[in-house]
């Protein structure tokens, strides 16, 4: 069995280094923070190594299928019986398998910023957010509650929005994290709402009993809520499409992905943590979360979900093509990553074979987050060398920065799914879990990889070869020891985590999944990745007008995808002319004109009536005595005369 | 000779209430409305003193109301007239109508 302590320190020890340096960071910790919230994070880490070892290969297997554990449950609010908030611990492969991702990647952040972030004012109230936020994910992929999720998952969208406005004196930063918080708190409330419709249906809040009444298809709850409709879909349906929109915004997948590019604000650590490898794959984890009721239930949802995640995967590859910050370019192949994942949830089926998407999903989660956070802590390491986001300020670092040269190169290897780096593994099975269940998603996916390869190696070329440096002034050298190391760390990951055989321990229903290799299948993508890659060479590798006569020759399609397909300026005009003017312009003028306006008439009133009777209070003792003797004689009359 | 009954001393009585009333609403002197205050006060005194000697001759409880009102009068006329003096120390006059700071 699961030991409830260990797993219960996971968490709480980032929530006792937010505490403890939010509280006395700034004045006792002052120089120590960072190295403090590291030690605490290197002991969560070994915690989380230590139980996955244990879950994975000592208790977790009964009868050759992987069991969910709930090591803990402190109800928390009961509102009837059965339906309550539970405080829980759920210990199953999935969870385990993200305790390990977000403990690591978290650790390599926290080293990482100790060189990155050395120097800045706020360096202790930095590593207390990033505490806060790693206490908040790993508590959301332990809950055992839809409700304890909802809450870790406000919590993590807290710590981002302080992150990504960490430069508070930035006002880009600013509207990215006002952006940031406002998108995604509007695609919470299709969350909420969805949480209210799933627990109304199935009368209760826990994960568990959850799935199983509305998987039966027999049981009272699934067929009241299958008949009761609302606008032409079951109540069911509703629900479970209002999670994932939930899940949309969290993860960044059209049309709510326009947070993820402004939220590049952040210092570059964070958008490596953040934005890349943990809180922006909360969707898919939610989803993946409540795969039965999906697969089973409301396929129809399921099939949606495909879809977003395939359009997000290519739009997003399209973009990534044009835009020049490197971090931008980073965000939307981090958008078109989790867009993959999304589609191998939605073209899986539960259980067995055909349950191959969902391991897919799930092993390129954990892919990505190496390869990812390694793309972006190394972009940070070029940023920290050059002073710029730009590409055209770069060019021939090759020479400057041989450590996040090699394993930059490991990533985007990696990325563009080229054997045997550790995406090329993912990557194929999602592909082969689309070509066996909706092969219109497949070949939207194999585009995507091609695109993927050539906006990588576009990226890498302009980073490291095609000018030659011009340093400017004296050269402070790649940087220091502790932001080399998460790097190598990262890139030994990259390039060997695609030779865990994922589907022995992850799977939809349980049970270990073989994984094929089928060699032909893999011949096209792998060359597509290739094509991809010799393009990017042939027009990036040196310096040459070739890039901006075909950008001409591409005409509106590539103005169209440098503006982003203006789906910005499409939000902005919904929200500025159509909602400003139809909605927020006659709220504001009721609101004056109405509502204050009562409130100022009863103001008016009373001041009114007091002007015209302070003047009884006149000081003059015999007018007081007239009133008093008035008043008794008042009552006297009415005594003797009324009301004897 | 008559023997003064009830309604003659309660005559008196309310003549003497409206008397000090009256003094109390016209006089513009502080001195002279406190004195309309004992009129009133004394016209209450005759009022409970009629009232045991008449309807309960065996009782004394009128007697000794009377005698508790003549002795808070006494410390009412100290305070009264305590105030008189500190009103005109700075007023320099014991006119009611030049002290009219109390309003609004």
């Amino acid at each position: 069995m699961p030991n409830a302590t260990i797993i219960a320190l996971i968490p709480l020890l980032p929530l006792a280094g937010f505490l403890l340096l939010g509280l006395f960071g700034r004045k006792i910790f002052k120089n120590s923070s960072g190295l403090i919230g590291t030690a605490l994070l290197l002991t969560s880490t070994v915690l989380a190594l230590y139980t996955a070892y244990e879950y994975f290969f000592v208790y977790g297997k009964v009868d050759g299928v992987y069991q969910q554990f709930i090591p803990m449950k402190l109800t928390w609010l009961e509102f009837s019986p059965g339906v309550s908030i539970d405080m829980g611990m759920a210990v199953d492969s999935i969870s385990v398998m993200m305790l390990v991702v977000v403990t690591f990647v978290s650790l390599m952040v926290h080293i990482y910023s100790l060189g990155y972030m050395k120097g800045e004012e706020r360096f202790s109230t930095y590593y207390a957010f990033l505490g806060l936020f790693t206490f908040s994910m790993l508590g959301l992929v332990l809950s055992s509650n839809i409700f304890q999720i909802y809450i870790f998952w406000e919590l993590v969208g807290v710590s981002s929005f302080l992150l990504i406005g960490f430069y508070y004196d930035k006002p880009s930063a600013v509207a990215a994290s006002k952006k940031a918080f406002i998108v995604t708190r509007f695609a919470d409330l299709g969350f909420l709402v969805g949480i209210l419709i799933l627990s109304n249906s199935s009368g209760t809040l826990d994960f568990n009993t959850m799935i199983a009444t509305l998987t039966s298809p027999d049981s009272d709850a699934v067929k009241t809520a299958a008949t009761s409709s609302f606008l032409g879909a079951s109540a069911l349906t509703w629900g479970a499409a209002l999670v994932f929109i939930g899940g949309a915004g969290k993860s960044a997948m059209f049309p709510l992905h326009i947070w993820l590019p402004d939220a590049m604000e952040g210092p570059t650590p964070i958008s490596a943590l953040i934005h890349a490898a943990t809180m922006v794959v909360a969707g898919v984890y939610l989803v993946a979360r409540l795969f039965p009721i999906y697969a089973i239930t409301v396929p129809a949802v399921l099939e949606i979900i495909g879809w977003v995640g395939a359009i997000s995967a290519i739009i997003a590859a399209i973009i990534a093509c044009t835009q020049t910050d490197i971090k931008r370019v980073l965000a939307y192949s981090t958008m078109s990553q989790i867009g993959y994942m999304m589609f191998a949830l939605g073209v899986s089926k539960y259980g067995g074979e055909s349950g191959l998407g969902y391991t897919a999903s799930m092993f390129h989660l954990f892919t990505h987050a190496m390869f990812k956070a390694l793309l972006f802590l190394g972009a940070g390491a070029v940023i920290h060398y050059v002073h710029s986001n730009e590409m055209k300020d770069m060019g021939g670092l090759r020479k400057y920065m041989p450590i996040t040269h090699l394993t930059f190169l490991i990533a985007c290897l990696a990325i563009a799914g080229i054997p045997p780096f550790a995406g090329f593994f993912s990557k194929e099975e999602i592909l082969l879990a689309a070509y066996q269940n909706n092969t219109a998603i497949y070949w939207v996916a194999l585009i995507t990889s091609g695109l993927t390869a050539f906006y990588m190696f576009r990226l890498y070329f302009s980073i490291f070869w095609n000018k030659s440096h011009h340093t400017h002034g004296e050269s402070h050298g790649e940087g220091s020891f502790v932001m080399m190391l998460p790097l190598v760390l990262l890139g030994i990951g990259a390039a060997a985590a695609g030779f865990i055989p994922f589907g022995e321990f992850v799977s939809s229903d349980g049970n270990p999944l073989e994984s094929h290799f089928h060699l032909q299948f893999s011949i096209a993508p792998v060359a597509l990745g290739l094509a991809g890659i010799l393009a990017a060479l042939w027009l990036y590798a040196k310096q040459n007008d070739k890039p901006a006569k075909l950008a001409a020759s591409l005409g509106s399609l590539y103005k169209a995808a440098y503006h982003k397909f203006y789906i910005d300026d499409i939000y902005l005009f919904i929200t500025k002319r159509i909602l400003f003017n139809l909605v927020g312009r006659p709220a504001a003028w009721f609101d004056r004109n109405v509502v204050d306006g009562l409130i100022n008439l009863t103001g008016n009133t009373t001041q009114a009536v007091s002007e015209g009777i302070k003047k009884m209070q006149s000081g003059k003792v015999q007018q007081y005595a007239i009133y008093f003797l008035s008043g008794v004689i008042i009552l006297a009359a009415l005594f003797i005369y009324i009301w004897r | 000779m008559m023997q003064p009954g009830l309604y003659h001393i309660l005559f008196i009585s309310a003549a003497l209430f409206f008397i000090g009333v009256y003094g109390f609403l016209t006089r513009r002197n502080l001195i002279t409305m406190l004195m309309s205050i004992e009129l009133i006060l004394n016209s209450v005194n005759l009022n409970f003193i009629a009232f045991n000697k008449y309807l309960w001759p065996g009782k004394l409880d009128g007697l000794f109301f009377t005698l508790f009102i003549i002795a808070i009068a006494a410390a009412e006329a100290a305070v009264a007239i305590a105030i008189i003096i500190n009103l005109y120390r700075s007023h320099q006059s014991i006119d009611v109508e030049n002290a009219e700071d109390l309003k609004y």
